[in-house]
This record gives C-alpha cells, structure tokens and sequence, in this order.
C-alpha cells in the first residue's frame, strides 16, 4: 500500500499522514481478528498421526507364520468442519519355505482408506474418497489389531468388504431418548485390480439402532454390485454390551455370492473376579463360533477372495491382557473343521496403538 | 490546496469511523453467534459450572455407552487431541453429535 502511494506520486509531508490513517486501519481491521485467532488456535483439534502395529505368530495345523504389521493412521482436521483421515497397512508374512532355511516372505503394502470427510449437520456427513465398505460393522469398527479381541479374522470378512472409491452419506442421530439411528449409504465408482488400491464398483448402504440404556446395536447392511452378475449381498450385525458385566458381544451374519456365514463372539473381562484382583482386572477371555458356506463360485475365486475353498466350521478361544493403555499381549487357539481338512491354530503376540500429536496439544 | 488537505483528511477520519462502526458490526455479530450456539470452535459445549458435573455425569454415561461398543476405554488426552480423535470416532462410529459432544465435554474437563 505505501509503494502505491508512492508510485502514485503522493506530495511530501502527505505520507506520513494517510500512512498512520492507514495503518490505523489496519489495526483496527486486522489486529483485533488475530488476536482472537490465536486465543481460539489453543482450542483447536490438530493433526494426529494414530494406528497400530502388532507382532504376531500363527501356528496354523503345525506351520509357523510370523506376522509383523504396521498401520498408520493420519487425522488431520480442518476447520470446524473437515477431517482428512487416511490409513495404510504395511505387513509382512514371514515363514519358513518348505525345504528349510531363513524365515522370509513378502510384505503387502496398501491403502485401506483415503478419505475427506465433511460434516454438514449433526445429521449428515459426507465422505468422498477411498474408505472403508460398511458392509456389517467388524471391516470399519473392530478390524485394527488392537481393537480386535481375536486376532484371526472372521471367515466371512471377505465377504462384500472390497474397498469403495467414491461416495459416501452417513450419520447417526437420536430417534427419541431411547433409540439412536445410524446410517451409512454409498457408491463406488471403480473397479481397480492392484493389490494396493483394489477396489469393486458397487452401490449399498447399512442401518443400525442403538439403544443406549440396554447397549444393544442392531443393524442390516445391504450392496448391489455393478459390475459382472451385479448380485445382491445381505448382512445384519449386533453389539451388546450389559451396563452390569464387562461383556461384550459381538455378531454378524452376511450373504452372498461368495459365500454365506456368521459369527458369534463374546468377550468378558475379569475385573469381577475376587481373586488376583490387580491381575485380573487386565484380563480379557475370549471366544467365538462361526460358519462359513461356499457360494456359487468354485474354489480358485474363493482363494482369490481369501475366503475358505469350502464349507468350514471354527471355534476360537482367547486370553488379552491389557498391560497397559493400547498395549496387551494376546493367546489364543482355534480349531478349524472343513471338507479340506481339520487343523489346529495357536496365535501368540503383541497388539499396541498409538497416537502422537503433529502440533502442540495443549497438554499443560 | 488548504481544502483539499482538510477534504483527505475529513475522508480519512471517515475511513477511519466507518472501519471501527464495521470491526464493533461484525464482533458483535461473532460474538453474539456464539452466546446462541453456547459452543467453542471445536464443538465442545460452553457450560455453566453448575451444570458441568451433570454433564460430566452424563458425558461418562455416553462415553460408555458408546466407545466400550467397539475398544477398551482409552486414557484421556489433552483436549485438542481429544477433538480430532472425537471427530475421527464421530464419522467412524457414526455416533450422535449430541453423544459427541457430552463425551468430548467427559474427556477434556
């Protein structure tokens, strides 16, 4: 602004004049707004870079398999209305090859989800990117290694779950005092064949009812594929948690053409126990039954899903013990029954989240 | 000359009024919007102090209610934190602003 006036050729002795009005201007105009800004920066969300990583080791029918995996996720808020978030999964699946020798194996690289999250109204969000397919509830809410309370995954959580580039509405508002709606609806406009960023092109949508006195969630989720025999998938899922006991359980059912299943999960913690009061209260017990059916498609294509090659029944059992905040070691074994064979799997490891701040998090 | 000077001048004291009448306007207009709101940048509500026990009651209540559906209670965090990781969890678990809110109101007081 000075420069303008000089260039346009302002009289000596005027300068100084209109140059402290306008830079009374600008105190008043500019100041003020800053100094509220800087109050109001204290509050602020800031950037968060989250995630898990675990170091486990499956024994499946007598063959070891060490799995190292890492998934970072980013949070970054932007205004009072804008979340960025995004995840990658960094995994490596290490074992002996069959004649003998080091442990080695390749390790995936891939992003879960790429997203931009706009929160409209307390009724509505929209998302835009690449996220996570709500079909069911364990892909988008139990699936990180430190949320799961066993580490193998369902059979059926192949089932619909392919990632979604696209968009998506969703949202969850009280229907009364008693009842909470949820809502998620979306479509995917891709269809990418690459390891890292595979996706199906596929429109669908999930409900679910929360009733906060009893804790119990029930919900159905539903997703149309557009692409080669454009089938129809179904799911329902439940969460039920007693305000009385540290139970949790946990369920789905989904069908498809890849296959048909359910499972069934429970786990309590024993900080009711009378004994080992300190111990226990860390303790978690697991356990969970699931089915899984062949679809109509023949084995290879159930291989390529990484579903079960045919009709498997499985029971799981578990022990986590919460060492402290986001980090707990685990146990457990299954027993696996199918047409292709029976075997055994123990699973032996470590789960930890973490969460590191990217500014100043206003701790004191 | 002389009139021309006292003309900028009275333009600028004109300037001047008007910017002040235009900064009181708008910080008015801020600052009334948010007494209606009663909420701070980030959407944790602005609380009378008899009323923050009830609400942290209520907050734990919705905390339990709704973070044990899925993980372990979590520590609390220092409070910008806390906002992303809500927001996060507001999309993620698709739960009410409302429960959001109380909870945000539990993990930061």
């Amino acid at each position: 602004m000075l420069y303008l006036w000089t260039k346009n050729g302002l009289r000596r002795g005027q300068t100084p004049v209109l140059a402290v009005l306008g830079s009374l201007v600008l105190l008043v105009l500019v100041v003020p707004p800053l100094i509220t800004a800087q109050i109001a920066d204290t509050e602020k969300p800031i950037p968060i870079l989250s995630g898990s990583a675990g170091a486990f080791t499956f024994v499946t029918g007598g063959h070891n398999v060490i799995d190292t995996q890492i998934n970072p996720v980013l949070l970054v808020p932007l205004g009072d209305h804008w979340l960025v978030e995004a995840r990658a999964e960094f995994e490596g699946q290490f074992q002996r090859p069959d004649g003998g020798g080091p442990y080695g194996g390749p390790v995936d690289k891939h992003v879960d989800y790429a997203q931009v999250d706009y929160i409209a109204n307390p009724y509505l969000t929209v998302t835009v990117g690449r996220f996570l397919t709500p079909f069911g509830i364990f892909n988008e809410r139990l699936y990180p290694v430190w949320i799961r309370a066993l580490q193998p995954d369902p059979l059926i959580l192949p089932i619909n779950t392919a990632p979604s580039d696209g968009a998506m509405l969703r949202g969850g508002f009280p229907l009364d005092a008693k009842a909470n709606l949820n809502y998620a609806f979306y479509i995917s406009a891709t269809s990418i064949e690459n390891n890292s960023v595979d996706s199906e092109r596929h429109v669908g949508g999930r409900v679910g009812f929360f009733l906060p006195g009893p804790r119990l969630e029930i919900g159905g989720s539903w997703q149309k594929a557009l692409q080669e025999d454009r089938k129809n998938a179904f799911g329902f899922h439940m969460g039920w948690q007693p305000a009385k006991t540290p139970l949790s359980m946990h369920a789905e059912v989904a069908r498809s053409y890849i296959g048909s299943g359910y499972w069934v999960e429970g786990a309590y913690r024993l900080s009711q126990a009378h004994f080992w009061q300190r111990a226990m209260r860390r303790t978690e017990v697991v356990a969970r039954v699931q089915q899984f059916y062949a679809g109509e498609i023949d084995s290879d294509e159930l291989g390529e899903y990484e579903a079960p090659s045919a009709n498997t029944r499985e029971a799981d059992f578990g022990v986590n013990y919460f060492l402290r905040d986001g980090l707990k070691g685990v146990v457990g074994y299954g027993r696996q029954f199918s047409s292709a064979g029976n075997f055994n799997q123990w699973t032996f490891g470590i789960a930890y989240r973490f969460l590191i701040p990217l500014g100043r998090s206003g701790a004191q | 000359m002389r009139l021309s000077m006292k003309r900028r001048v009275l333009t600028a004291l004109a300037v001047v009024s008007c910017a002040i009448f235009l900064r009181s306007y708008v910080f008015a207009g801020v600052s009334s919007n948010k007494k209606d709101s009663a909420k701070d940048s980030a959407g944790a509500p602005v609380v009378q102090i008899a009323n923050a026990d009830a609400m942290r009651v209520q907050g734990e209540q919705r905390f339990r209610a709704n973070c044990s559906r899925c993980h372990a209670a979590p520590q609390k965090f220092p409070p910008r934190m806390m906002k992303t990781v809500l927001r996060h969890m507001r999309v993620r678990a698709t739960i009410t602003d409302e429960d959001m809110r109380l909870v945000l109101f539990y993990m930061t007081q």
